[in-house]
């Protein structure tokens, strides 16, 4: 899967997490997940935790912290999926 | 200044009914809420039927954010927020739009007490088997909120925007009570201008089996669901497990009239005691000097003289306490045979909701008020005996009944030997 093949993906997994829906479609790698997309900072758990399901990885606690902005995210799945 | 309390909104959801309107032409028709559950039988339940709302799950998206719907999950919370909510929006207020962001400012002067018996065993379900399994992250973030007693206040007075004492309260089967006590008292402490109050409750498979295990559900009437809930009938086996919410927007008089809002009854006043398992009292009994001076201390913190009741609300759940409970009555008010004021029980139409059992029955009671009626009793062709020694059949509606209602005793008893009493009333603009 490509970056953008996980970046597509990705939208579906904070689609239930932002009410920025809108702000979604155009999303790109500095799009800040809590900044940005208004996502509940207790939220980014359930990102990882659907991540993991949807990409069928294991993301640790260290890789899940670096995850903050849409870049990042992609980075660390990119790197599970390897 | 003694400050006068009360209601301007109602939000129920009940076995036959949900919301006010469907809620209120069951009432008054007399129409049951008690169905058969097919898969009760294969779990070898005695009792095989109960009083299961109406719900449609997918209806909360209009009462709470996306974001917070995603993920939403136990049967209690969900029957909560839509009537505590219901109840702020016929109170005549608006719900901020959407969620969270953008909510209006923070209500300083308005609080919320809401209980419940148990956290949601459907989410404790959940949580035993991911964490039994090794899987506790994959849990999320979206349990603790759910497994907390305190979910269903959070989650209202969050949406709602409430600052003052948010409580959740249990007290088993008085819980709904004792939350609309409570709140009558801040208000009547100058604590708060408004608070919203009520209770709910889900009967699942594993609180159902628990008191099915007690002996103390119907069982005989499992081939006529609407018949088996039977309060004060000879034929009384039981009661039957229900669930649903109510809730009711109480608030200090000048603030209503301030605002000009719609005034549907006065919460005169009420009492909360227990009878410390003392005196006949004890874990799953009522103790009657308990309950007696429960019912004589709400008539008096009301001010009103117990010959001006005009219809009782009962407990009275379908067992062999009925008459106990009559006798109670009696003795409290000093009121027997045909001087006894009318008395009804929600429960033969719904069946026992536990702790929302006295919400619900309180938003019956203020239904009955504004619309000046008496709701029937249903499946009670064949009173107990022990009953009519005390009072006249005469007391005991099986059809409605349209009548001047003034006044309104309200009970309810808990398990613990917990009872509360609340008197409401007519509003009168005279004082």
């Amino acid at each position: 899967m490509d970056r953008r093949a996980i970046l597509e993906e990705l939208k579906k997994v904070l689609y239930p997490y932002t009410e920025n829906k809108e702000m979604l479609k155009n999303i790109d790698d500095s799009t800040d997940l809590v900044k940005d997309l208004k996502i509940n900072s207790a939220n980014l758990v359930d990102i990882i935790i659907d991540a993991e399901a949807k990409y069928n990885v294991e993301i640790d606690f260290d890789s899940a912290e670096n995850m903050i902005t849409v870049g990042s995210c992609i980075d660390v799945i990119a790197e599970k999926m390897k | 200044m003694s400050r006068r309390v009360v209601i301007t909104g109602l939000g129920v959801v009940s076995p036959n009914g949900v919301g006010i309107p469907d809620f209120l032409a069951a009432i008054r028709t007399g129409a049951s809420g008690i169905k058969w559950e097919p898969s009760y039988k294969d779990l070898h339940f005695n009792c095989q039927v109960a009083g299961i709302p109406h719900f449609e799950w997918d209806q909360l998206k209009r009462y709470v954010s996306e974001i917070t719907f995603h993920g939403l999950q136990g049967h209690a919370l969900g029957y909560g927020i839509r009537a505590a909510l219901d109840a702020w929006t016929d109170a005549g207020n608006t719900l901020a739009a959407g969620n969270t962001l953008g909510a209006a400012e923070t209500l300083w002067d308005t609080g919320c007490v809401f209980g419940s018996s148990v956290a949601e065993v459907d989410v404790v379900k959940k949580i035993i088997g991911r964490v039994d399994a090794g899987e506790a992250k994959k849990l999320g973030s979206r349990v603790v909120e759910q497994l907390m007693n305190s979910g269903i206040t959070a989650y209202i007075s969050g949406r709602l925007g409430l600052g003052g004492r948010i409580i959740a309260n249990s007290a088993a089967c008085a819980t709904g009570t004792q939350a609309i006590l409570m709140g009558y008292e801040y208000i009547q402490q100058g604590l708060a201008k408004r608070m919203v109050v009520g209770s709910s409750e889900h009967v699942d498979p594993y609180i159902f089996g628990a008191f099915d295990s007690m002996r103390i559900l119907s069982r005989k009437f499992n081939h006529a669901p609407e018949q088996a809930s039977r309060p004060m009938s000879k034929t009384a086996g039981g009661f039957v497990p229900g669930s649903g919410a109510g809730a009711l927007v109480l608030e200090d008089l000048d603030f209503a009239l301030q605002r000009k809002a719609r005034i549907y009854a006065e919460l005169l006043g009420g009492a909360c005691n227990s009878g410390g398992q003392r005196n006949g009292g004890s874990m799953t009994a009522p103790g009657a000097p308990g309950v007696i001076k429960c019912i004589s201390d709400a008539v008096s913190n009301a001010g009103i003289s117990s010959a001006s009741i005009d219809l009782i609300s009962g407990h009275l759940t379908a067992t062999a306490a009925d008459a106990v409970e009559i006798q109670n009555w009696c003795l409290a008010l000093d009121r027997n045979g045909c001087n006894f004021p009318l008395i009804n029980s929600l429960k033969s139409m719904i069946g026992h909701s536990l702790s929302a059992a006295g919400s619900i029955e309180a938003v019956g009671v203020v239904l009955q008020i504004v619309h000046q009626f008496v709701h029937p009793n249903i499946n009670l062709e064949d009173p107990n005996p022990e009953i009519l020694k005390l009072i006249d059949i005469g007391s005991l509606p099986q059809t409605m009944v349209e009548k001047e209602i003034k006044t309104v005793a309200k009970a309810n008893f808990g398990f613990g030997d917990i009872n509360a009493c609340l008197i409401f009333s007519k509003y009168n603009n005279n004082g």
